[in-house]
Formats: structure tokens, C-alpha cells, sequence
């Protein structure tokens, strides 16, 4: 290679496009990264507001602000705009940013692609949105009152909304899985020389399994709608008893995409404390083998249990049992991830600046979480929590700590890295304050209410679930108020603050504190040496 | 609303953690209550059992968490092990955890599975007594199968069932104690699920098929339960009311039943030419309660879901095309076949719809027209 076209690969890669083009036509990881972000953010407070109302409505017993079919559409939306629009591509962005600077490439391997799959999303929000939207409209038909678990035969009878949510959810799994095979096929072939898979950071290791879990059973969704979609217009009757169809066999192909999902939410977070708490304890994250071999454990026994979200459909006692012991199985590999994130705190040098304290939260309240869920597991006493408030308050104590709140601790420990100034650590201390106390309130209440007898997805209850139901929404405004500070702490640190080093955090370690604060519009263009 | 003084001192204890005396939780409705038969008892308990344990394991990790975060910190000048992973506990962990956990998964499971056995396994006896439960978009259906009587169950509206609102229903589901009863559950349109807490268990009703669970009540009472898996709209309407009788009462009840059935079954059958008063009055009582759930006292329905009637095309036009929509009802929608009233009262509501709310055909449809029509 001569010395000119070297200068000129040198200048026209230092020309970063602009304006419109820049987002519209990016090829460059940070950029795909920013706009992933951006998009999860905006969801997160559509999805938030969505849950205001049904708290709001929840207020007080009787109906005073939704129907009840507008209320389940809120609910449907709720989960669908968190579950797609935030947490999932929130997670992607994090990947996009960090995994190419966590393992020495240039790029990800297919940058085109990973244009494709994040402008899916704009389109696929913007079919989800039309969905809640057409039935307003005269002879827009009803409202999509199925829960986001869209169980036939109620789907079947819903209107036209159900086609924009069922090609909303196709164009989000394809974007989901072009995404994952991006990052599969950049974290197997363009680590830098030296790093083997067992050296790579743990935020790679857990994308890897994630990207790989979600090919196996996004396309079994994708199936399972499309089944729904037919049933709907063209007189098949896949999921019609009176056509010889099962209404249970959607149940399945849900569920064996469903539970995997929550462990594509959850890990990409475990990946992120794996880096916050060693740097804030200062000391090497605790059983690094362990935590691999965890994670692929929980992969594959979460694979195999999706019915324990059905117990009551009536399944023979030999599968209810073999789906109880194989969920309760899940709490060995689960507990070794939260006994070594424990670990690695025990004996170290701890500080809590932001990251750390959510971390810490997660810890606890994960813990909290998942020992519902072992409660849950227990046939028999599911037979009462099922589809109760208890479920309710059990899965938001592990999808809100387990994933959320590792994004969260994600965007304050790399925030400094990807704009150059620290955030104002007072105001994202007490917007952690306020975030999680907000959310205890939010949701410790239901608990209760279920044990009480209060099932979930209702419009109006009865006086006597008043109390927890008063307390619930209340915390429900502090809780969803709080991030309005967080998008204030998120502009307020694009626009300047305290310069940030290189190595924005003392303890931090791994090639992403190597490069600029923030790093150049190129990095690792010559891959480091890994010893 | 119904938040006054006693509510606010009963929110107060609660925040005081005087609910972590036994006794006092079930009263704050903050655990299930009494269950009412053995099954339910053990299922209680088991419930119970995993709640402990895993309370004692939360405590343990707050613990030690809490111990690590207030001792091991920069602030005290705790200077990090940097060796710790490569101790033998560094080393041996990942054996010793699982293994831990896998005690605890294991006393769990065990005492789980003895539960499951016996509450999934319906007593294989000759005189147990059957109830198929057929849920209906937004009502309960009551059939027992060995005494031939059927039991319609509806929510009632605020101002009949008052502090009870939905929890309260027209007809309650009547059992006697001291009997092994079977339920046969299904549906009619869409999933619906029976939940009574005090019986223990939640069965889902799903069209095609026929699920089964059972219980033996060891208590007289009225316990309040209702449907668990979204049904639609009105999900938030199906209140399930079991009341516990004694045998001696029950039997009673069951001749009753008996009696006004065959009194029903007689008017139905009987030649007589009805009047457009008498068909409007018989018609009006069973509207409000069979047909207003969707569509409204006031016959205007809930647009898009449930149509309007008054006014409407099918409710003026020909009366054939009125009849055939309430027998055979209205494929991937709400509107279910009602093929199952008998004639009069097929004939008393369609005349009421034909002569309600501004629609005045005039139309007297008499059993013998709906018969010819079926």
C-alpha cells in the first residue's frame, strides 16, 4: 500500500457525515449504537405512560378514566412497548457501542446490516402505534384487549388492530434476529488476536448466548402469529376447537418463545453488572468459569420450561412435574451468578457512585424476584398465584431489576465514555433514590393484592383491595416522574459537564477505557495485542 | 371512596410490620385465607413451606450483602483482596453453591410433589358428584350433572350488591360439605379461568376442551372467588360465589331447584298464544340480565364491540334473520348462540328488542315461531 492511498483512507475515514445523512445512512457502530438508545428511551416513556394511565385507573376502585377495553389495550402496549421497544433495543444499543470497543474491532462485522436492523425499528414502532391508534377511528374495529400474550380465541375476535400488532411483531423479530447474527458473527470473528472466548469480557460472553437464544425462538413467535394471522383471514383453524385447531397450542409456541425472552432481557444486564461491580469493588470479577457456565446453563434449561407459565391449562401430571423440577432447577444456575456478583463485592474497596448503587439494588432485589419465581415454580401452589397480582409483582421485581435497572447502571458507567463529560452525580443519585424507592412501592404492594385474591389484567375491583392498590399507584407517579430526571441527567451530560478521562471510572478495566472520551468516530482501526 | 379513617389505621399498622404476627395476615388480606377442604390445606402449606424458605434465603443474602457493603468499602480504607477468587473457596464454589441450592431445590420439590399427586389426581370413586363449569363471555354456568340442574351465574350491578360488588353474583354456585366433588371445567367462547382462593386452585376454561379438578369442603361459608384469565371486556365482571352448605341443605336446595325448573319447562311448553305485554315483561328481565352485559340496559350497546339494538337493522328488519342471529349467534365475535333458552324465552326477548327503546315493530314472536325457526 502506497503513502497516498494511505492518507487518503486516513482523511476520508476522519470525515464523519453530517446532518441527516450521518443517522439515516450509518454504517458506523457508535453512531447505530446512539440511535438505538435514543429509540429505547423514547419507548421507555411511551411504554411509561401507558402504565401511569393503568395505575391511574387502578387508583381507586370503579371506572373513572379508561374503558375496559382501552384499559387492556394500555396493558397489551405496556409490555409490548417495554419488552420490544425498550429493553431489547436499549440492549442492542449498549451492544452496538460496547462490543466492538470491548474486544479491539474496528466495526461490527456487517455494518450495512446493522443499519437495516435498527431502521427496522422506527417502522415496526410506528405499525405498533397504529395498532393502538386505528381503533379510535370510525370503522377502525376494537381495541386489542388480549394482553400482549395475545392467546386465541379472544385475538381472533379482535379487529383490524390485531393485523398492525401481529406485522409489528414480525418486522420486530426481524429485526431482532438480523441484529443478533451481526453481533454473533462479530464477537466469533473479529476479537482482537489473542482474545480467546474464555478472555473475552463478560458483556460479549452474555450478548453471545442472548444473539444465539433469540435466532432459536423469535421465529417460533413469528410462527405462532402468523398461525394467528391465517386463523383470522384465511379460514384456517390452527388455534379454532370447533375447526379441529387447539386454542393451547398457541399457549406453547408462545411460551417457547416467551420465557427464553426473559432471558434475553435479563442477561445483557448480568453482563453489565459483571463490569460495574468489579470496578466500583476493585477487585476481578468472582468465578469468571462459573459465571460462563452459568449463563449457558440458564440458557439451555430456560429453553426447556416454557409450560410453567400454563400450569392451569390441565397438562398431565407427568409434564406439570417435569416443568416444576426443571424451573425450580433454574435457581442453581441462577444463584451462582448472584452468589458470585456477592463475591465479588465481598473484600473489595467498595464506592457507590451510580452504577454501583444499582447494581447493589439489583443484587437485592433480583434476589427478591427470583425467590418468588422459585415460589411460582411449585405447581401446586401456583395453582393459587396464577395470574394474580402476584405475578404481576413478581415479574416486575425481576424484569425491572434484572433488566432495566442493569441498563440503567449500563448508561451511567459508560455515559462519561461515549459523550467525554461525567454526568452530575448528585442529581443521578437521586434519581436512583427515587427510581428504586418508587418502584418498591410501585410493586411490594402486589404481592398482597394477589394473595388477596386480586387477579391481574382488571379494569375495577373490589373495596377491599383499595389500600395496596392506593399505594401501588402512588408509588407508580414517583416511580414513573423519576425518569423524567433521567432524561434532564442524559441531556444535561451530552451537552457538557466535567471533561472525563479516558478511564472514566479508577477501578475500570478492559481495551473500551483504552480508547478516547469520547472515542474517536473510528477505534481499533489496528487491532491491540491481548497477552 | 371507601377510603376512610379504618383504612388509613389499618395502612398505618401495616407499615409498623404488625402483619408479621401470623394471626393478623390473613385478616389484613396480605396471605390467602382459611383454605375450606384438606387439598386446599395441604395446598396452603406448601405455600406456606417455599414462603419460609425462601424468606430464610433472602435473609441470609441481605445479610451478608449488607455486612460486605458497610464493611468493605473504599471510605473505611478497606483495601481489596485481590486474591480472593483464588482461594480454595475461590476455587471450590461453584461446586459448593450449587450444591447448597440444590438442597433447597430439592426439600421444595419434594413436598411439592407429594401436594401435586393429590390434587391432581381426581379420586377415582363411583358417587363422586360431578359440576361441569362452562365459562360464558361474562357469566358462569353451573351444571351438575347428577342432580340435572343448571345454575346461571351472574355478577349483580353496584346497587344491589353494594360493598360486595364483584364479589357478588345472582346465583351462587351451591356445594355440600363432607363430599368429594369433581369439576368438569370448559368454555363457551373465549379462555376464561375458576378461581375461589379458599378452594385453592385456579383451573382455566378452555373451548374444546375438558379439564378436571376437586375438592372436598370441610366448612360451611360463602367464599368469594373470580375469573383469572382475561376474557375480554367485562374480564373484570365474573365473580364466582361458592356457597358451603351442609348436605341436609343442600338436598333441600337441589329440590328446589328441581321444582321451578319443571315449572319453567311447563310455561315453556305450554299452547297458549302470548300477548306483546306479557312477551315485553318476560322479555325485559331476561335482556337485563342475559343480553345487557353487551348490550347495555339502554340498548346501545358498546360501539365497535357490541352493536346498538335499538335501532338497528336486525332488530327492525325481518324477524327469521333476528331469530337466527340470537340461536346461532355471530362467528369470531362476542355473540355467542343462545340455541340453549327454550322458545319462550328466545320468543320473550326478541319481542322485547323489537319493542324496546324506539324499535316499534309491533313483532309478537310467539315459541312456536322460534321452534319452526331452530
Amino acid at each position: 500500500m502506497t503513502t497516498t492511498t494511505m492518507t487518503h483512507d486516513e482523511a476520508h475515514h476522519d470525515h464523519a457525515p453530517t446532518g441527516l445523512k450521518r443517522w439515516l445512512f450509518s454504517t458506523n457502530h457508535k453512531d447505530i449504537g446512539t440511535l438505538y438508545l435514543l429509540f429505547a428511551l423514547t419507548m421507555l416513556f411511551l411504554g411509561g405512560a401507558s402504565a401511569m394511565v393503568i395505575r391511574a385507573e387502578l387508583f381507586l376502585p370503579g371506572i373513572q378514566l379508561v374503558d375496559p377495553d382501552l384499559y387492556n389495550n394500555l396493558v397489551t402496549n405496556h409490555a409490548l412497548l417495554m419488552i420490544f421497544g425498550a429493553v431489547m433495543p436499549a440492549a442492542a444499543g449498549l451492544a452496538n457501542w460496547m462490543i466492538p470497543l470491548m474486544i479491539g474491532a474496528p466495526d461490527m462485522a456487517l455494518p450495512r446490516m446493522n443499519n437495516l436492523s435498527f431502521w427496522i425499528l422506527p417502522a415496526a414502532a410506528t405499525m405498533l402505534i397504529l395498532s393502538f391508534v386505528v381503533p379510535f377511528f370510525p370503522g377502525g374495529g376494537t381495541q386489542i384487549n388480549t394482553g400482549w400474550t395475545l392467546y386465541p380465541p379472544l385475538s381472533i375476535k379482535v379487529g383490524m388492530s390485531m393485523d398492525f400488532l401481529i406485522f409489528a411483531i414480525h418486522l420486530l423479530g426481524i429485526s431482532s434476529i438480523l441484529a443478533s447474527i451481526n453481533i454473533i458473527v462479530t464477537l466469533l470473528n473479529m476479537r482482537a488476536p489473542g482474545m480467546t472466548l474464555m478472555k473475552m469480557p463478560m458483556f460479549c460472553w452474555t450478548w453471545l448466548v442472548t444473539a444465539f437464544l433469540l435466532i432459536l425462538v423469535v421465529p417460533v413467535l413469528a410462527g405462532g402469529v402468523t398461525m394467528l394471522l391465517f386463523d383470522r383471514h384465511f379460514g384456517t383453524s390452527f388455534f379454532d376447537a370447533a375447526g379441529g385447531g387447539d386454542p393451547v397450542l398457541f399457549q406453547h409456541l408462545f411460551w417457547f418463545f416467551g420465557h427464553p425472552e426473559v432471558y434475553i432481557l435479563l442477561l445483557p444486564s448480568i453482563g453489565v453488572l459483571s463490569h460495574v461491580i468489579p470496578t466500583f469493588a476493585r477487585k476481578p470479577l468472582f468465578g469468571y468459569k462459573s459465571m460462563v457456565g452459568a449463563m449457558l446453563a440458564v440458557a439451555t434449561i430456560g429453553m426447556v420450561v416454557w409450560a410453567h407459565h400454563q400450569y392451569t391449562i390441565g397438562m398431565s401430571l407427568g409434564a406439570v412435574t417435569y416443568f416444576m423440577v426443571g424451573t425450580i432447577l433454574i435457581s442453581i444456575p441462577v444463584g451462582l451468578m448472584i452468589f458470585n456478583f456477592i463475591a465479588t463485592m465481598w473484600r473489595g474497596s467498595m464506592t457507590f457512585e451510580t452504577p454501583m448503587l444499582f447494581a447493589v439494588g439489583i443484587v437485592l432485589m433480583f434476589t427478591f424476584g427470583g425467590l418468588s419465581g422459585v415460589m411460582l415454580a411449585v405447581v401446586p401452589a401456583d395453582m393459587q398465584y396464577h395470574d394474580s397480582m402476584f405475578v404481576v409483582a413478581h415479574f416486575h421485581y425481576v424484569l425491572m431489576p434484572g433488566a432495566v435497572f442493569g441498563l440503567f447502571a449500563g448508561v451511567f458507567y459508560w455515559l462519561p465514555k461515549w459523550t467525554g463529560h461525567m454526568y452530575d452525580e448528585k442529581l443521578a443519585k437521586i434519581f436512583f433514590w427515587t427510581n428504586v424507592i418508587g418502584f418498591n412501592i410501585t410493586f411490594f404492594p402486589q404481592h398482597f393484592l394477589g394473595l388477596a385474591g386480586m387477579p391481574r389484567r382488571i379494569v375495577d375491583y373490589n373495596a377491599i383491595f383499595t389500600e395496596f392498590n392506593v399505594l401501588s399507584s402512588i408509588g407508580a407517579m414517583i416511580f414513573g416522574l423519576s425518569h423524567l430526571l433521567l432524561l434532564y441527567i442524559v441531556i444535561k451530560t451530552i451537552r457538557g459537564g466535567k471533561k472525563a478521562k479516558n478511564r472514566s471510572w479508577e477501578g475500570a478495566k478492559g481495551l473500551e477505557w483504552e480508547v478516547g472520551s469520547p472515542p474517536e468516530f473510528h477505534t481499533w482501526t489496528t487491532a491491540p495485542q491481548i497477552k | 371512596m371507601c377510603f376512610n379513617f379504618s383504612t388509613i389505621k389499618k395502612m398505618l399498622l401495616l407499615s409498623l410490620g404488625t402483619f408479621a404476627f401470623g394471626s393478623a395476615w390473613g385478616e389484613l388480606g396480605v396471605n390467602f385465607p382459611t383454605p375450606a377442604g384438606d387439598v386446599a390445606q395441604d395446598i396452603y402449606d406448601i405455600h406456606m413451606l417455599t414462603m419460609k424458605v425462601t424468606t430464610i434465603l433472602l435473609v441470609i443474602v441481605f445479610a451478608i450483602v449488607i455486612y460486605s457493603l458497610y464493611f468493605h468499602r473504599k471510605s473505611r480504607g478497606y483495601q481489596a483482596d485481590q486474591n480472593f477468587h483464588n482461594t480454595w473457596f475461590g476455587n471450590w464454589s461453584w461446586v459448593l453453591v450449587p450444591a447448597l441450592v440444590l438442597g433447597v431445590d430439592f426439600t421444595i420439590a419434594k413436598n411439592a410433589d407429594t401436594v401435586l399427586k393429590t390434587v391432581w389426581e381426581v379420586p377415582k370413586e363411583k358417587d363422586i358428584m360431578d359440576i361441569k363449569v362452562t365459562g360464558h363471555q361474562w357469566w358462569w354456568e353451573f351444571d351438575y350433572l347428577d342432580h340435572g340442574i343448571k345454575v346461571e351465574s351472574r355478577y349483580t350491578p353496584q346497587d344491589q350488591s353494594g360493598d360486595l360488588y364483584l364479589r357478588e353474583v345472582d346465583n351462587r354456585l351451591m356445594l355440600p360439605t363432607g363430599k368429594k366433588i369433581r369439576f368438569l371445567h370448559t368454555s363457551a367462547d373465549v379462555l376464561h379461568a375458576f378461581w375461589v382462593p379458599e378452594l385453592a386452585f385456579k383451573k382455566d376454561a378452555i373451548p374444546g376442551y375438558v379439564t378436571e379438578t376437586w375438592i372436598e369442603l370441610n366448612r360451611e361459608g360463602v367464599f368469594r372467588g373470580q375469573c383469572a384469565e382475561l376474557c375480554g371486556t367485562w374480564h373484570s365482571r365474573m365473580p364466582i360465589v361458592v356457597e358451603s352448605v351442609s348436605e341436609a341443605q343442600f338436598a333441600t336446595w337441589v329440590d328446589g331447584q328441581k321444582v321451578a325448573q319443571q315449572q319453567a319447562l311447563a310455561e315453556a311448553n305450554t299452547d297458549k298464544t302470548w300477548t306483546l305485554d306479557e312477551l315485553k315483561e318476560k322479555g325485559k328481565a331476561l335482556y337485563d340480565t342475559k343480553c345487557a352485559a353487551c348490550h347495555q340496559v339502554t340498548g346501545q350497546g358498546l360501539p365497535p364491540a357490541f352493536p346498538p339494538l335499538a335501532g338497528s337493522k336486525i332488530a327492525t328488519g325481518p324477524i327469521e334473520g333476528h331469530l337466527h342471529i340470537v340461536i346461532n349467534g355471530k362467528p369470531n365475535t362476542a355473540m355467542q348462540p343462545w340455541g340453549t333458552l327454550n322458545d319462550l324465552e328466545i320468543a320473550a326477548i326478541v319481542t322485547y328488542e323489537r319493542n324496546a327503546w324506539g324499535n316499534d315493530t309491533g313483532d309478537v314472536i310467539q315459541p312456536a315461531d322460534v321452534k319452526s325457526a331452530r
